[in-house]
């Protein structure tokens, strides 16, 4: 999937030449960089299964397949699920060797990842405005992910706005503010400690007299768990319902490669409070592998839209369960 | 904050506790749980693997076999082995004999490095010390204006020479201005990740220049297996002091903090429990290991209390609790005390049993509601105040509008300070005795 195919109502009309040059050799890099990217620790793990391997299939290389699931934060429920699914299809197709049997493994992981319907995987700009909500625990990087998004939609020949939504932390308004700079879109933001719902007001309201396409809301990282500060998200929600029917189109739950088991419940609460459409995982570029999403996928159904593999504008990517599944657990099939 | 993991361990315990004594089976079975539970909670499976083995051998040996209370034994020795690996002890800054003492905070991004700077300020300020921030991240857009913005807020000087200069520079010039304006610099650097070897290089740099006293690595609380990647390599580049451990107020099982110990072997100094400045603590492993286990941090909140409560105030409180005399002048001020231990969520969480009370799981406690008990006490008169019962309608109308409350918060106020007078009442006739917290037998 590329970029402009991530955003549905970008007409490929719009889209200048040099976008799909740029896309185009990007997507020639992309499984170089992602395994680049995603494999550093994979090489640890993968390289250690790949030299205890013998060449048959036996219970030692499942038991080390599950300390790969568990190293890469899948966690045990789901590393029973994806072992069990490994074993049954690996009996049924007869697979004796380790290559066939590497790629079964990321074909299952990749299953599981992949969403029934893969329209859900896109961002849906085509209401004007469109209303992006970004929401997250702290320091996963929800002001930088808008800077990346808001980026792409200029690109694509769209116009965004920014809206300061956290007034929490000190200087977030000024990082978005930077951001909006170097991207060169609007930016509506009230002063620090202001009410957060009072700026998303004002930013949906100014995104219409604008003409703005794609709103894009930052808010202040918080811990599921600070039920004042859920319920000022759900009134951040609401208010944006009142104003515009329909928006919020996307909510956005940002989540943290490194984060471990944690992420589950981070998912659940911020679904139950705003109803997560998606989910972008960050920070792919260390040696966390984000296996958390395989559980989040699983057991609560939001689709993974965005991974971000590095710190420049283009490194946050449309998510493909497979390129994903086969660059931090498969094969080295780099065929893409 | 480890609340699963408890709920684990008492589930295997209690099973433990069904028998009389233990067979290899019971310890066995008892050793997958464990294995199972410190793997949900982050813990990195090497570490677990060597935890269990610990905790088997020791299980097995002879002094739980000839023990009367086999699991008791066990639990004992999971404790202690948790301990064990946390540290066994209280762990303190080293403090130069020349000022400025230099503290040196590292980690990757988002874990809170620059809040932690802040908080680590006031904490040190509170001691009697002058901290001075000294903001060396030039990458993060924004960074140098946050920390000048938490400086501000308590009142401790900031270095910063914008983001156009080399970090080396600004922490080595920093360290300089800290000697002129206070006795502890507190350099902040930007998030990196641990395989960047740039940016690793340029942190060996920023050590090399500033020779730092005590070098903390900032983990967030919340992560998952590859804590151990990212804490080693720290270690590696730049020799560690000790570890800060961030966002504890979250529902996290902090697995990690087990695992960043053991892989650097070194002691986690701090805790950051929340989103107030005077939400960080320091670090105690066998209370942590305790409150793994569900018996309480009992400890830290009596160290708070005693940090917050005011004694002759508080031994006027009890005379007048004995005479239940309870006014809502009386009340508000024990909001304020409460309020000076931190918030209400990170007090329950260290009362002995209720992190393992399944009823209590879907608590949700709301500082807000304070906040709405204040409001409507300050919209009381002194009479009111004094003698409750004179609140009629009317007055309860004037006081919701007065507090942007509305009636039915001021009845259900009423109401539980009438069942707390009633409460009193009984306590003082002597009619409850015997009355116990839950969870602290069985």
């Amino acid at each position: 999937m590329e970029w402009h195919e991530v955003f549905k109502g970008v007409a490929v009309g719009d889209v200048p030449a040099a976008v799909f040059e740029e896309e185009e050799r990007e997507r020639r890099g992309l499984f170089g960089r992602l395994r680049r990217n995603l494999g550093k620790a994979r090489a640890v793990v993968a390289d250690q299964l790949k030299a205890a391997l013998y060449v048959g299939v036996d219970r030692r290389l499942y038991e080390q397949v599950e300390e790969l699931l568990i190293a890469a934060d899948v966690g045990v429920d789901g590393t029973i699920k994806v072992v069990d699914e490994l074993e049954r299809r690996c009996t049924a197709k007869k697979i004796e060797s380790r290559e066939p049997f590497m790629h079964e493994l990321a074909d299952v992981i990749a299953g599981v990842l992949r969403p029934e319907d893969p329209e859900t995987q896109r961002i849906d700009v085509t209401a004007r405005p469109t209303v992006i909500l970004m929401v997250g625990v702290n320091g996963t990087g929800k002001t930088t992910t808008i800077g990346k998004i808001a980026w792409r939609l200029k690109e694509m020949g769209k116009t965004p706005l920014v809206v300061a939504g956290d007034t929490f932390r000190a200087a977030a308004v000024e990082q978005l503010d930077v951001w909006a700079k170097r991207v060169d879109c609007e930016i509506v933001k009230q002063a620090k400690g202001g009410d957060p719902a009072a700026v998303v007001y004002d930013g949906v309201a100014a995104a219409r007299s604008r003409g703005a396409d794609v709103v894009l809301i930052d808010t202040a990282g918080r811990l599921h768990t600070q039920v004042n500060l859920m319920r000022e998200l759900e009134k951040v929600r609401r208010v944006i319902e009142k104003q515009l029917p329909g928006a919020p189109h996307e909510t956005l739950l940002v989540i943290d490669a490194t984060t471990g088991q944690n992420g589950l419940r981070q998912a659940q609460e911020f679904k139950q409070a705003v109803d997560v459409s998606g989910v972008v995982l960050t920070k792919l570029d260390g040696t966390a592998k984000g296996g958390i999403v395989v559980a989040i996928h699983e057991t609560l159904g939001i689709p993974i839209k965005l991974i971000g593999i590095g710190e420049q504008l283009e490194d946050l990517r449309p998510f493909e369960p497979d390129v994903f599944a086969r660059a931090i657990f498969g094969s080295d099939d780099e065929s893409a | 904050m480890f609340d699963a993991l408890t709920d684990r361990l008492q589930g295997v315990m209690q099973s433990l506790k069904g028998h009389g004594k233990l067979t290899a089976e019971d310890v066995d079975a008892a050793m997958r749980e464990i294995r199972l539970a410190l793997l949900e909670a982050d813990v990195n499976f090497k570490v677990v693997r060597e935890f269990v083995a610990h905790v088997k051998e020791r299980a097995l040996g002879a002094e739980v076999m000839e023990s009367l209370t086999p699991a008791q034994q066990v639990v004992k020795i999971v404790n202690e082995q948790l301990v064990e690996l946390m540290g066994s002890s209280d762990s303190r800054l080293a403090f130069s004999g020349h000022p400025p003492t230099v503290i040196l905070l590292a980690g990757l991004q988002g874990s809170g490095k620059t809040t932690t700077c802040a908080k680590l300020a006031k904490l040190l300020k509170k001691d009697g010390k002058s901290p001075v921030l000294i903001a060396a991240d030039v990458y993060r857009p924004a960074a140098i204006d946050q920390l000048q913005t938490l400086g501000a807020q308590i009142n401790v000087p900031v270095y910063a020479v914008g983001a156009d200069v080399d970090p080396v520079d600004i922490a080595r010039d920093g360290v300089k201005y800290a000697r002129e304006h206070g006795d502890v610099a507190i350099v902040d650097t930007a998030g990196r990740l641990h395989i960047d070897e740039e940016l690793m290089g340029e942190l060996v740099r920023i050590r090399d220049a500033v020779k730092p006293h005590n070098v903390l690595l900032v983990v967030d609380a919340m992560t998952g297996q590859d804590a151990v990647n990212a804490a080693d390599e720290f270690r590696k580049h730049v020799d560690l002091d000790g570890v800060v451990l961030t966002k504890l107020d979250g529902d996290a099982r902090g697995g990690a903090a087990l695992s960043v110990r053991a892989v650097t072997g070194k002691p986690i100094k701090f805790v950051s429990t929340g989103e107030k400045l005077d939400d960080f603590d320091v670090f105690h492993p066998d209370r942590m290991a305790s409150r793994i286990l569900g018996m309480g941090d009992v400890l830290s909140l009596i160290e708070k209390a005693g940090e917050a409560i005011d004694e002759k105030q508080a031994a006027e409180m009890e005379a007048k609790l004995r005479r239940a005399e309870f006014t809502f002048e009386d009340f508000l001020d024990q909001l304020k005390q409460v309020r000076k231990m931190g918030s209400l969520s990170s007090i329950l969480g260290m009362l002995p049993g209720v992190p393992g009370m399944k009823e209590l799981k879907n608590v949700q406690v709301d500082d807000g509601q304070i906040d709405r008990i204040e409001a409507m006490i300050f919209s009381m008169t002194a009479q009111e105040r004094r003698h409750p019962d004179v609140i009629d309608g009317s007055r309860r109308r004037r006081i919701a509008g007065g507090s942007g409350t509305s009636i039915q918060d001021v009845n259900q106020l009423l109401k539980q300070y009438r069942e707390m007078q009633k409460m009193l009442k009984a306590f003082s006739s002597g009619r409850m005795k015997g009355f116990h917290l839950p969870g602290m037998s069985g």
